[in-house]
Formats: structure tokens, sequence, C-alpha cells
């Protein structure tokens, strides 16, 4: 099962102040385990440009698609058995702590 | 309908009820589908609830049900569409392989993970409540939804997406095991406290709590090196132990002091103090939440009077309780066994401290607190007056009266 893991900020970090771990760590770890498929950092949102087409028009503007006070500042994609083991995979990542992060599952057109 | 016919027809229920919990649990495990599980076994126990008390209670009344919950399943998955042509066919495979009665082993295992998978923390905390009482306990979803002042279709929406989100976000159908479980046991507990205080409160459904209780035990016995598990069963039967005394005919709160001792129900009394003093981490620097709360509750239904209560005990589970989960209202009661463990200006004196966060501002217990406390240190006057004052900003009539009440004793002397 895929999960995508959408990596955030937070306007209230963690205030342990033990070290948190090394994210070159956890992509090394979670690609060798097989967990990690892909993923990447995203440049900040001053960067971001929206599309979107509207009557055979495209209309470009500069901007996130919303503005919300959490921004997302990377992703990964992981291959999981079940939601335990992807949340065992997020938790480990340093941005659980210094932001949050959303995993969604890759949605199944199967069903219903 | 004769003696006869009326036992026979409780003894059909008993027996169906307590095989549908494992019947739905194995479904689920076999399919993959709750909704399908759920319906199925619903069926089961109609036809069960029908046919039993004319006929008798089968031999093996689990084997009964699960045959025909498993073949009304077949039924429905082979009549069903074709888009779900896969899973349908796996679940049909499995289904046909399944034995009628499940191995022991697999009912422990599949009622503990049906409660786990109910109350997932990745679930929000209502639906979790919800569906623990529609897929364990077999409420129906009107009864569910009116305890919850909601529509029927609200709840019905709530519980589906529940479901959606259990089969589409792959929460597992599983015991945690090791550091997990450690982590996801409290949650588990949460919900059935939760259960527990629906059942309790004025407004609550009674039987409510009596399902709380019956799951608790359950987990209890599953889990019987879970010490906070079965703390949590013994708290329950100590707060249950007093449903005849903790009202008055007009349905007010009736303070501990002047509740009728001996109309207690002993029985769960004893059974609670039995369960406590086999915790193997009952000593107070090791036991949780649940143990400290229980262990309070204990000294309370085993004194026979409010002045031979064992305070000085209690004094110190809520220090304990305090360090573990600080809540202005564990320190106000912290407050209070100490005004009566080691006199009243040592009561005082936590109050204060309690109040000075400002977190108790809307709590007239707090005063209510205050003016006992005052009373029992000698100025009647001044007590009355608090008495009075927490009177005002009593959130209902009945707490009003019985505030106003004291403050009129305090001041007669």
């Amino acid at each position: 099962m895929k999960y995508l893991m959408f990596v955030c900020t937070d306007t209230e970090p963690d205030t342990d102040p033990t070290p948190e771990p090394d994210v070159d760590g956890w992509v090394d770890k979670h690609d060798a385990s097989g967990q990690r498929l892909m993923g990447m950092g995203l440049a900040p949102k001053s960067t971001a440009t929206t599309v979107r087409v509207r009557n055979g028009q495209t209309m470009i503007s500069d901007g996130p698609f919303a503005e919300t006070k959490e921004l997302i500042v990377g992703f990964d994609l992981l291959e999981c058995a079940d939601l335990d083991e992807a949340i065992e995979v997020a938790r480990a990542h340093p941005m659980a702590r210094n932001g949050r992060i959303e995993i969604r599952p890759q949605a199944d057109w199967d069903r219903s | 309908m004769t003696d006869a016919r009326a036992a026979a027809a409780q003894a059909a229920a008993a027996a169906a009820t307590e095989a549908y919990q494992r019947i739905v649990a194995a479904l689920i495990r076999i399919t993959g589908d709750w909704t399908l599980a759920e319906d199925c076994a619903q069926e089961a126990l109609a036809l069960a609830l029908d046919r039993w008390p004319a006929d008798g209670v089968p031999d093996n009344p689990g084997g009964w049900l699960m045959t025909v919950a498993r073949n009304r399943a077949l039924d429905v998955l082979r009549r069903g569409t074709v888009e779900r042509r896969k899973l349908r066919d796996l679940a049909v495979l499995a289904l046909t392989a399944a034995t009628a009665e499940p191995e022991p082993e697999e009912i422990v295992d599949d009622r503990l993970r049906l409660i786990f998978t109910c109350c997932h923390p990745a679930l929000p905390l209502e639906a979790r409540v919800a569906l623990t009482l529609r897929t364990i306990c077999a409420v129906a979803t009107a009864d569910i939804a009116r305890a919850f002042l909601v529509s029927e279709s609200t709840m019905t929406r709530r519980l589906t997406r529940a479901k959606t989100k259990i089969t589409e976000a792959r929460i597992p159908y599983r015991v945690p095991t090791g550091p997990a479980l450690a982590q996801r046991l409290p949650g588990v507990l949460a919900v059935l406290y939760l259960l527990f205080t629906h059942g309790y409160n004025a407004d609550g459904e009674p039987a409510f709590a009596d399902e709380a209780i019956r799951l608790t035990r359950l987990l209890a016995r599953l889990m019987p090196d879970q010490a906070e598990a079965a703390a949590l069963l013994a708290l329950f039967l100590l707060q249950h132990s007093r449903r005849h005394t903790r009202r008055d005919a007009a349905g007010d709160l009736v303070p501990l002091d002047r509740q009728d001792r001996s109309r207690w129900d002993h029985a769960a009394i004893g059974e609670a103090v039995g369960i406590l003093s086999e915790l193997p981490e009952s000593e107070l620097p090791q036991a949780g939440p649940y143990a400290l709360q229980a262990q309070i509750a204990a000294c309370h239904a085993t004194a026979p009077s409010v002045e031979d209560t064992d305070w000085p005990r209690i004094a110190d589970c809520y220090d304990r309780l305090a360090e573990l989960q600080p809540s202005p209202v564990i320190e106000l009661n912290r407050a209070v066994a100490h005004g009566y463990a080691y006199g009243p200006a040592a009561g005082l004196d936590l109050l204060a401290k309690a109040r000075a966060s400002g977190a108790l501002d809307d709590y007239p217990l707090a005063t209510a607190a205050e003016a006992d406390l005052t009373a029992r240190a000698g100025d009647r006057v001044h007590a009355a007056a608090l008495f009075r004052t927490a009177a005002e900003r009593a959130h209902g009539a009945s707490e009003r009266r019985a505030l106003l009440d004291r403050a009129d004793e305090v001041q007669a002397g």
C-alpha cells in the first residue's frame, strides 16, 4: 500500500531539548528498508505557481493554492503494509517534531 | 408469556448476545468488510432471537450463529456487483475456508483486535466511542445518536466515515505488540472511560455503563499483565456501586456524606477491592492514573462514614495523581483530601495555590470547597457567605439549592 507523506511546518514545534533525528539518516534507513520509494524537499512558497484551465483559458498565478500558516516543505512516497507501519516511519522523521506530517493513502479506485 | 417461555427467551438472548461479538470480530477478520460483517451478524442474531426461545438454545450457539452469518455473507458477496470482483473473490475464498467455530486462540485475538481497531487514534475520538458501541456492543445506531445528541443520519455518516477510513487508510486489524502496546493501551482505556461516563451522567444512557464494565472486564481478562486495564475495571465497579444512591428522587446529585452507604453495591465493592489487592504495581510510586483513582474510590467505598475514611491515604494518592496528570480539578480534590487528612488550614493552603493560576475561577465547587474548609476551621459566618457566593455561580438549580441549604446549616451551627 502506498502512502504519501506531506512534510509540513507547524506554528508550535516540539520544545523537547533532546537532539532530533538527522534527516539523511532517516532517508538512508527507510530507503534501505524499502519503505521509502522517493521524496524531496521543496523550494519556498515564494517560488510557487498555480495553474488552472477554465473554458480553454489557462490561468497562471503566483503563489500557493491555499494560504495557510502551515506550509508543505517536502514529501516522501512510502510503501507500507498498513497505517501503523506508515505512522512508525513518519514519527521517526525530524519534521514530526519540528513541524507535522500528514499521511494520505493512495486512492483505491477498484473499490466502491 | 409464561415463566418458562420468558426464561427461554432470556437464555436465548444472553447466549446470542454473548456469541455476537465473536461472530462480528471473526467476520471482519475473514472478509475485511466491516459493514458486511455487521449486517450478517445482525441478521444471524435476529434469527437466533426468533428461533431459540421456542427451539431451545443450540449446544454450540457460537457455531450456529457463525454458520448462519457466514452463509448470509457468501450470499451477499456472490450476488455482489462486478466492480468489487477481486476483493469479493478473496472474501468468498476466505469465508469458504473458515471453520464454523473459530479456534479459541482466534476468538481471544479477534475480540482484542476489534477493540484496538475501533479505538485507533487515527479515528476521531467521537467516532471511536460510537464505533465501539455499534460494532462491539451491537447498540443500534439510533440509540447511539440519541446519546450523542445528533440525528441518526449524522451518526450513520460518522460511522460510515470511520469504517471507510479503516478500510482505505488500511488501519490494521491487529493488537499492537511491544512498545506500541504501551502507547496504544491508554487510548483504548480512555475510550472505555468515555463510554462509562456516557452511561453514568444524568442525561446519559445507563446501559452504556454496563457495556463499559463488560468490555473492560473482557480486556482485563485478555490482557492479564496490563495493570491499568484491571485498575480501570475496579474504578468502574466502585463508581457503579453507588448507582442507587447518587441521585435523589428528583434526580439531583446526593453528596457522598449524605448517601445511604448500606445501599451501595457491596458485592461490586468487594470485587473491586479484590482486583486492586492483586495488582502487582499497586504501591503508590509505580501506580498508574487509573490505579490511583481506583485506590481513592476504594478508600471511600470501604469507609463506614466520611469521618472514618482513610484520608491520609487519599491525600497521598492525589499527590501522586497531581504529578502524573496535573489538572485544576485534581488540585482541588487534593486540597479537599489534605483538609480532611491534616486539618482545614492545610487544605485552604493548597486550595489557594490551586486557584492562583485562575483555572478554577469558573468552578463554583472550588468556592464550595473553600466554604467547607472555612466552616471546619470554625469561621461559620465567613463560611456561610462563601457558600452563598458559590450558589450564585452554580451551574444548575439543584446545585444552587444545595449550596444555599449548606449556607443556612453552617450559619445555624
